[in-house]
C-alpha cells in the first residue's frame, strides 16, 4: 500500500472514525461521503462518526495458512464483527485462543500494528479487536444476521 | 500545585517462566530466578510494539481523566525501543488520542529513564503555562540477546502520566536528578541487542544513582523514609529495587507494591510508570511517593509526590494488578516467534 493512501485513512484506522446519515439516522464505516440507500438527499448530509469500538462477533474462521506478514501470529482468528451502532467489519480477534471465539462473543477494539510495507518500509497502525470479560455466546448459529454485500 | 492529572498503564496478556527459558540453554531455572527475584516477564504479542502499548496507555489516561485531544498541549515519549530510529512514536500516539496538530511532540531517549525526563519537561512546559497538560510516556519492548543474562528480565510494557496544573490527583512537590558519564550498558546504532558491563551495572550505576539521587531528594524535601508511604525505583530486577530502598531506610510495606518485576520482568523505560501506577490504583489522598528513576548512561530522576483528594473520584478500574493477573503462560517456542527470534529468511 503506498505512503499517502494509508496516511489519508489514518483517522479511520486508528480512530474508527466513520459516518453518520442524518437522513436515514444509520451509521457507516468505513467514513463515506454519500449514503446509497439516501441518494443524492445524503450529500452533506453525512457526518463524521467516531465509533464505541464495541460490538459481537457475527462469525469467524480460525487461519491456518497465514497470509504474508501474519505469519508469526498462526494459527489466529479472522471475524466479521458487528459494532453496536450497526456497521460490519472483517478485523482480526487477538490475545486469545482463535480456537474459542464463537458468535455473539462481545468484542472491544483495540490499537495493534496492522502490518509493514518491507522490512525497511512504513509501518501500519489501526484497530484490531479483543474479546471482552464479560462473555455471551450465542449456541445458536442458524441465525446469523444478514451480511449486506 | 502542578502534578499528576491522570495515568494510565499496559501490560501485554502473554508471560514466559524464567524455568521456561533457563531449560532452553540447559541453565538452572529455579537458580536464576532466585538470584534475579524474577520469576516470569511478559512478552508483547507480534502486533504489538513500544507504540501499540504508548497508545493503549495513554488512551486510558485520557478516559480516566476524562479529556480529549484538545486539552494536550505536548507528548514526550521516553523509550529505547522505538519501532522507528527516524519518526517519532509520539505523533502516532497524537494522532490516536486525536490531539493533533496543535500540540508539540518529540521522542526522548536515556535508557530507562527517558519517560521520567519526558514527566520533567512536561513540568517546565506546565509551570511555565506554556500548555494546560502534557503527556509523558515510558514504554520498552526490549529484549535481550538469547542466552545473555538479559534473556531472562527484558520484558515488555509502560505507562502515561498527564501533568497539569487543573484537576490534579498527585502533586509532584519537587523533582532533582543525578546524572554522570557511565557506560554500564548500551546499544551502538543498528545494533538488535544491548551489551552491559555485567556487575558493573550494580554499584557504580544503579545503586550509586538511585541512592544518590534518593537521598538528594529527600534533602529538598526536608523528609525520611518514614514520611514515605511508598517508594518506587527502577527496577532492572528483583533485587536491585529492594537492596536500594532498603539503604535509603524504606521497609518492605513501602516498596512491595510498586515492585512488579519478579512477576512481569524488566519493562526498562515503563517499569517506573508502572510501579508508579500500581500505586496510583490503590492510593489514598495523603498518601507520599518517593520514586527514583534510573537509566544508564547513566542517571536518575527523584520525584516527591503527594496524593489529593481528586484521586477519590476518579475511575480506577482496570489496574495493573488485573493485567498482570490475566497473563496467560507461553512457551519458549512461541516466545521466539511473538519477539522476532527466529529466521525466517529462506522461505521469503
Amino acid at each position: 500500500m503506498s505512503v499517502p493512501r494509508f496516511w489519508r485513512e489514518l483517522d479511520t484506522r486508528y480512530n474508527l472514525i466513520g459516518s453518520y446519515c442524518k437522513i436515514t439516522k444509520t451509521y457507516h464505516y468505513p467514513r463515506r461521503s454519500f449514503n446509497p440507500k439516501a441518494g443524492r438527499e445524503s450529500i452533506g448530509s453525512m457526518k463524521d462518526y467516531q465509533f464505541k469500538g464495541i460490538g459481537k462477533i457475527v462469525n469467524s474462521t480460525v487461519v491456518y495458512q497465514a497470509q504474508t506478514g501474519y505469519e508469526m501470529f498462526g494459527p489466529y482468528c479472522m471475524a466479521i464483527v458487528k459494532l453496536d451502532e450497526g456497521p460490519m467489519m472483517t478485523t482480526q480477534i487477538v490475545d486469545c485462543d482463535p480456537n474459542k471465539v464463537k458468535p455473539g462473543m462481545k468484542v472491544k477494539s483495540v490499537f495493534r500494528k496492522l502490518g509493514e510495507d518491507s522490512e525497511s518500509g512504513i509501518l501500519h497502525y489501526g484497530t484490531k479487536f479483543i474479546l471482552s470479560e464479560d462473555i455471551e455466546v450465542e449456541e445458536d448459529n442458524e441465525n446469523l444476521p444478514d451480511i449486506e454485500v | 500545585m502542578n502534578g499528576i492529572v491522570s495515568y494510565g498503564a499496559y501490560v501485554p496478556c502473554h508471560k514466559i517462566e524464567t524455568g521456561e527459558i533457563a531449560s532452553v540453554w540447559g541453565a538452572d531455572g529455579s537458580a536464576w530466578a532466585k538470584n534475579l527475584n524474577v520469576y516470569s516477564k511478559s512478552v508483547s504479542g507480534p502486533d504489538e510494539d513500544v507504540i501499540t502499548i504508548a497508545v493503549e496507555a495513554t488512551r486510558q489516561a485520557m478516559k480516566r481523566g476524562n479529556l480529549n485531544g484538545d486539552h494536550i498541549g505536548a507528548i514526550y515519549s521516553g523509550s529505547e525501543s522505538h519501532p522507528y530510529a527516524v519518526k517519532p512514536t509520539s505523533t502516532i500516539v497524537a494522532e490516536a488520542i486525536s490531539a493533533t496538530p496543535n500540540l508539540t511532540a518529540a521522542d526522548f531517549e536515556f535508557a530507562c529513564k527517558a519517560g521520567t525526563a519526558a514527566i520533567q519537561t512536561c513540568l517546565g512546559m506546565v509551570g511555565d503555562k506554556q500548555i494546560e497538560n502534557g503527556i509523558a510516556i515510558g514504554v520498552d519492548t526490549s529484549q535481550g540477546a538469547p542466552g545473555d543474562a538479559l534473556e531472562y528480565s527484558a520484558s515488555a510494557g509502560g505507562g502515561t502520566l498527564i501533568i497539569g496544573s487543573k484537576n490534579v490527583i498527585a502533586t509532584i512537590n519537587d523533582t532533582t536528578s543525578y546524572t554522570t558519564d557511565t557506560p554500564d550498558f548500551w546499544r551502538r546504532e543498528g545494533q538488535k541487542y544491548p551489551r552491559h558491563g555485567g556487575r558493573f551495572t550494580g554499584k557504580p550505576a544503579f545503586f550509586k544513582h538511585v541512592i544518590s539521587c534518593g537521598m538528594m531528594m529527600m534533602e529538598r524535601a526536608g523528609t525520611e523514609a518514614k514520611d514515605y508511604d511508598y517508594i518506587v525505583t527502577h527496577q532492572p530486577n528483583g533485587k536491585f529495587p529492594i537492596r536500594a530502598a532498603k539503604t535509603l531506610g524504606f521497609t518492605n510495606e513501602q516498596f512491595e507494591t510498586g515492585l512488579l518485576t519478579p512477576r512481569i520482568g524488566n519493562t526498562y523505560s515503563g517499569a517506573i510508570f508502572l510501579g508508579l501506577a500500581a500505586i496510583l490504583d490503590i492510593a489514598k489522598p495523603g498518601d507520599r511517593i518517593l520514586a527514583v528513576a534510573y537509566g544508564s548512561g547513566a542517571g536518575s530522576d527523584g520525584f516527591d509526590i503527594t496524593i489529593t483528594d481528586k484521586i477519590s473520584k476518579m475511575d480506577r478500574s482496570e489496574t495493573v494488578e488485573d493485567m498482570i493477573s490475566r497473563m496467560k503462560i507461553v512457551n519458549y517456542a512461541t516466545y521466539a516467534k511473538y519477539r522476532g527470534k527466529l529466521n525466517m529468511g529462506a522461505t521469503k
